[in-house]
C-alpha cells in the first residue's frame, strides 16, 4: 500500500443556473514515500482542483467530491474537519502557485514559521525562533535573523516562497504538494528552489506531487508523470517512457511543440491546432479529438479507456506508432 | 589587454578597461558611456553589431541603434517636499543594434530593465540619456507630427492580450482605429475590407470582426493583437513577452506566427521574453541585460554552446530540458540570493554579488566593458578568457 492512494476521485462544480463542470473525473494514481509524481497538462485541466481535493481544501458547498482518497491507511474524504486540519501541515503540506496569497500580509514571516512550529511540534519561544531561522537559513534565504521580522510585502518574489517552503518543511510533512512552486520565478531561482525540493525527497524521504506545466521541470525531478487534459489522465508512465517514447497524441504534440534550448536550429515547431477549450465531453468522445491530428470517427462517439499497458496507462483509441513516437521523444529531438 | 575592441564606437573616455574612479556611483555607465559619450556612435562602429551577425550575407546597416541608452527613473520621497532620494536604474548604459528583417532576443531576470528598454526606444518612456536612431533618424529629437508618423513605423506587442485590447470595443473597431487615426485607409468599406485582411494574415475567421475580444481564447486574444500591430505596415515590432502568458500548446502557434509575418511583411523584431528556448528558437542574434545592462550578446546558436559570461553561462545552465537523460547528467550552476537593487547596484561588476567565478581583483572596483572576446561575440566580464580556458573555476558549492 502506498502512501497516498487517489482512487476514481472526481470533482463536479455545480452552480445554480449554470452548468456542471466536471473539473476532475476518475483519476487515480499513488505515490510512495521518497517518490516525485509530476502531473502536467494544461490551463484549466484539473490539476489544481485535483490537488486541493486531496487537501480537503475545495469548498464543501458547490463542490461534490467522489472517489477515495487514502493517506497513510487513512481514509481522507469525507474525515472530520479539526482531523483534517490536523492532519494538513503536519504530515500533509501544500505549496501554492502564488507565495502572496498563502501568507498572511499583516504578520511578520518569524512569526508565521514560528506558529507552525508550535503547532505541529510543540516548540515554543527561543526553541521556536531558532528552529525558524535554521529553516529560512535551509531554504536558502540570506541573514534569516532580519528576514524573520519581516512582512511578507517585504521579501521578493523568489524569497516569499521559499518562505512558504520552509512552513512546509516545518512539520517534516510525509507527502507534499507543489502547485506550479516556480511558475512566477526566474529560471535561476527555479533552480534553487527545485534543487530544495530534490534534497527534500532525498533526505527526508518526504512524497512530492508537482504540478507544472514546464516539460523540462518534470524531467529533471519527477519518476512518474500523469498528463491530464480536460480532467482526466490521458497518460501515465514513468518518467523515461513518457520523455522517450510518449504514445499519446496530446504528449507528443506538447513535446513537439516546445522548443528546446538545445534543439537543432531551424527545427520547426509543430504546434498543437485550436484551443484547450475545444472539447468534447469525455461522456461520449475523447476530449483531445477537435484537435487531435489522428482522430477517427470512433474517437467522436467512444470514451477511450485508460488502459495500463505494461509501462503505461494510456487513453486514445489511436495512439502514436512507435517510430513517429522516438522522432519527437527526447532522444529523436537532441542536435 | 590587446584584444579589448570597443565594438560599438563608444569615445573610450573610459579606457579600455573601463576604469572608473568617479566618486559619484549616479554619474557614470557601466563602461563610461554618459550621454555625451555615446554619441560618438557610428563609422568607428565595427565587429558585433547585431546586424553582423544576423543574415548570412552581407551586414546590412541595422534598422535601429540605441548607444548608451538610460533610463533612470527618480524615486521620490514626502508629502510636501516631494523630494528626488535616489533613481532607479532600470536601463543603464546600453548599446543596441536591431537586425534590419531579423530578430534581436533580449532576455534577464525580472526586473533588470526589458521592458523599460523596449518602452524607451518607442518612447513610451522618455530615456534620460542616450540616442535611438532608425533609419538614419534621431528619434528621440523628434516632436508632433513627425513623432507621430516615426510611431507608426514602430509598434508593440504586449504579454496580456487581454488587459491590452479594450474589452468595449469590437474586434473590427480594434483594428480599424489605427487607420482611422493614422488616416492610412479612408472610407469605412475599405477600412472593413482592410480589417478582413488583417484577420486573415493572423489566422482568424472574418466572423471574428464582430466579437468582442472577451469571446476568445488567449491564442486568438494574441492574434489580435498582432493583427493590431501589423495594422499600420510597422518596419518594426516590439513584443514583449508575446507568449510568456499562453498555454504550452498554443505558444507554438503564436511564434510561429509570428515567423511567418516577418517573412511576409519584411518586419524586424525585438522579441523580450524569460523562456530562454523560446528566445533561442525566434531570434538571430540574443542580448542578455542584467541589471540594467547588457552583458553579452552574440548569435543566437551560439549563446547555449558557447555562454561566456558567468550570468549567461547560470542562465543557460538553469533552463530545463525535456529530456531525462540529459537532466540527470546535466551540471547546474546555482546562483545565490536575488537582484541587488536597481537604484544601488553593486560596484565594478553588476553580477559579482552573486557570481560563482568572482576574483579579489578588479571585479569589485572596475567596470567589466562589452568587448568582443571572439569575433561577433561581445561580454562585459573581465575575466572571461580565463574563465573559458577553465583557468579559473567557480566556487564549488555553486555546482550541483
Ligand atoms: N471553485 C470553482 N468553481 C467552479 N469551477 C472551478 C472552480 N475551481 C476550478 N474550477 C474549474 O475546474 C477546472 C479545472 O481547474 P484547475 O484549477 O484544476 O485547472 P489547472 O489544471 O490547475 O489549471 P492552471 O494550469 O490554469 O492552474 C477549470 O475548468 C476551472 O474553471
Ligand atoms: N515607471 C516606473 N517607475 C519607477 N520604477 C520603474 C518604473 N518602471 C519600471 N521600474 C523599475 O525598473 C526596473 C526594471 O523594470 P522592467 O519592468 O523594465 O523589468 P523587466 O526586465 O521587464 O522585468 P519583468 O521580466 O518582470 O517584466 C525595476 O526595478 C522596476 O521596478
Ligand atoms: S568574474 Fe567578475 S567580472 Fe566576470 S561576471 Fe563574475 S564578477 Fe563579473
Ligand atoms: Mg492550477
Ligand atoms: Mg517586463
Amino acid at each position: 500500500m502506498s502512501l497516498l492512494e487517489v482512487e476514481d476521485l472526481s470533482v463536479v462544480f455545480s452552480r445554480r443556473g449554470r452548468r456542471d463542470v466536471r473539473a476532475v473525473d476518475g483519476v487515480s494514481f499513488s505515490v510512495d514515500a521518497g517518490q516525485t509524481l509530476g502531473v502536467v497538462g494544461e490551463s484549466g485541466s484539473g490539476k489544481s482542483v485535483t490537488s486541493l481535493a486531496i487537501m480537503g481544501l475545495l469548498p464543501r458547498r458547490g463542490a461534490a467530491v467522489g472517489g477515495e482518497v487514502t493517506f497513510g491507511g487513512r481514509k481522507l474524504l469525507g474525515m472530520r474537519r479539526d482531523e483534517l486540519r490536523d492532519l494538513r501541515g503536519k504530515e500533509l503540506a501544500m505549496i501554492f502557485q502564488d507565495p502572496l496569497s498563502a501568507l498572511n500580509p499583516v504578520v511578520p514571516i518569524g512569526r508565521q514559521v514560528t506558529e507552525v512550529l508550535t503547532r505541529h511540534r510543540g516548540m515554543t519561544g527561543t526553541d521556536a525562533r531558532r528552529e525558524a531561522a535554521r529553516l529560512l537559513d535551509l531554504v536558502g534565504i540570506p541573514d534569516p535573523d532580519r528576514r524573520l521580522r519581516e512582512y511578507p510585502h517585504q521579501l521578493s518574489g523568489g524569497m516569499r516562497q521559499r518562505a512558504l517552503i520552509a512552513m512546509a518543511v516545518a512539520c517534516q510533512p510525509k507527502l507534499l504538494i507543489a502547485d506550479e512552486p516556480t511558475t512566477a520565478l526566474d529560471v535561476t531561482i527555479q533552480a534553487q528552489i527545485l534543487e530544495l525540493l530534490k534534497e527534500l525527497v532525498r533526505q527526508e524521504g518526504t512524497a512530492l506531487v508537482l504540478i507544472t506545466h514546464d516539460l523540462g521541470v518534470v524531467a529533471g525531478l519527477c519518476d512518474r508523470v500523469n498528463v491530464m487534459y480536460s480532467g482526466r489522465i490521458v497518460e501515465a508512465a514513468d518518467r523515461r517512457t513518457l520523455f522517450v517514447d510518449p504514445r499519446h497524441p496530446y504528449t507528443t504534440g506538447l513535446l513537439g511543440s516546445i522548443p528546446r534550448l538545445d534543439s537543432a536550429e531551424g527545427a520547426p515547431l509543430l504546434p498543437i491546432p485550436g484551443s484547450p477549450t475545444d472539447t468534447l465531453p469525455w461522456s461520449s468522445a475523447c476530449a483531445f479529438a477537435p484537435r487531435c491530428a489522428r482522430s477517427l470517427e470512433v474517437c467522436t462517439t467512444v470514451t477511450p479507456d485508460l488502459e495500463p499497458d505494461g509501462r503505461r496507462a494510456l487513453r486514445c483509441h489511436n495512439p502514436v506508432p512507435a517510430e513517429e513516437a522516438a522522432a519527437v521523444g527526447a532522444e529523436g529531438r537532441r542536435e | 589587454m590587446s584584444s579589448v575592441v570597443d565594438p560599438v564606437g563608444r569615445d573610450g573616455s573610459a579606457g579600455p578597461a573601463g576604469r572608473d574612479d568617479a566618486a559619484d556611483p549616479a554619474d557614470r555607465g557601466p563602461a563610461g558611456s554618459t550621454a555625451a559619450g555615446s554619441t560618438a556612435a557610428g563609422s568607428t562602429a565595427v565587429g558585433p553589431t547585431a546586424a553582423g551577425v544576423a543574415a548570412a550575407g552581407e551586414p546590412a546597416a541595422p534598422l535601429l541603434s540605441a548607444r548608451g541608452l538610460e533610463v533612470h527613473f527618480p524615486i521620490r520621497r514626502g508629502l510636501i517636499l516631494d523630494r528626488t532620494i535616489g533613481h532607479v536604474r532600470a536601463v543603464d548604459g546600453v548599446d543596441l543594434d536591431l537586425p534590419r528583417g531579423g530578430t534581436y532576443g533580449l532576455v534577464g531576470e525580472s526586473g533588470c530593465g526589458k521592458s523599460t528598454l523596449g518602452r524607451a526606444l518607442l518612447r513610451l518612456v522618455e530615456p534620460t540619456a542616450g540616442t535611438v536612431t532608425m533609419d538614419g533618424v534621431d528619434v528621440l529629437a523628434l516632436k508632433g507630427e513627425a513623432l507621430r508618423m516615426q510611431r507608426r513605423r514602430m509598434q508593440m506587442v504586449f504579454q496580456d492580450p487581454l488587459s491590452s485590447l479594450d474589452p468595449r470595443q469590437s474586434v473590427e473597431s480594434i483594428l480599424s482605429e489605427p487607420l482611422q487615426t493614422h488616416r492610412v485607409v479612408s472610407g469605412s468599406a475599405a477600412r472593413a475590407t482592410r480589417v478582413r485582411e488583417l484577420l486573415d494574415t493572423v489566422g482568424l475567421p472574418a466572423s471574428a470582426a464582430g466579437r468582442y475580444p472577451h469571446e476568445f481564447s488567449g491564442g486568438q486574444r494574441q492574434r489580435i493583437g498582432i493583427a493590431r500591430a501589423v495594422a499600420l505596415e510597422p518596419a518594426l515590432i516590439i513584443a514583449d513577452e508575446p507568449v510568456s502568458a499562453l498555454d504550452v500548446s498554443i505558444q507554438a502557434q503564436i511564434v510561429n506566427l509570428l515567423e511567418e509575418l516577418q517573412e511576409r511583411l519584411g518586419l524586424t523584431y525585438l522579441v523580450i521574453a524569460h523562456d530562454l528556448a523560446v528566445v533561442r528558437h525566434i531570434s538571430d542574434v540574443i542580448g542578455v541585460m542584467y541589471l540594467g545592462v547588457v552583458v553579452e550578446q552574440t548569435a543566437s546558436r551560439r549563446l547555449y554552446t558557447e555562454p561566456l559570461h558567468p550570468y549567461t553561462r547560470a542562465l543557460m545552465s538553469a533552463v530545463p530540458i525535456p529530456d531525462p537523460d540529459l537532466e540527470d547528467s546535466r551540471q547546474r550552476i546555482l546562483l545565490s540570493g536575488d537582484l541587488p537593487s536597481p537604484a544601488n547596484p553593486p560596484s565594478g561588476c553588476r553580477f559579482r554579488t552573486r557570481c560563482p567565478w568572482v576574483q579579489e581583483t578588479r571585479c569589485a572596483d572596475e567596470v567589466p566593458p562589452l568587448r568582443e572576446v571572439r569575433p561577433d561575440h561581445v561580454v562585459a566580464c573581465h575575466w572571461a578568457e580565463q574563465i573559458d580556458a577553465g583557468e579559473i573555476r567557480p566556487r564549488a558549492d555553486a555546482i550541483v
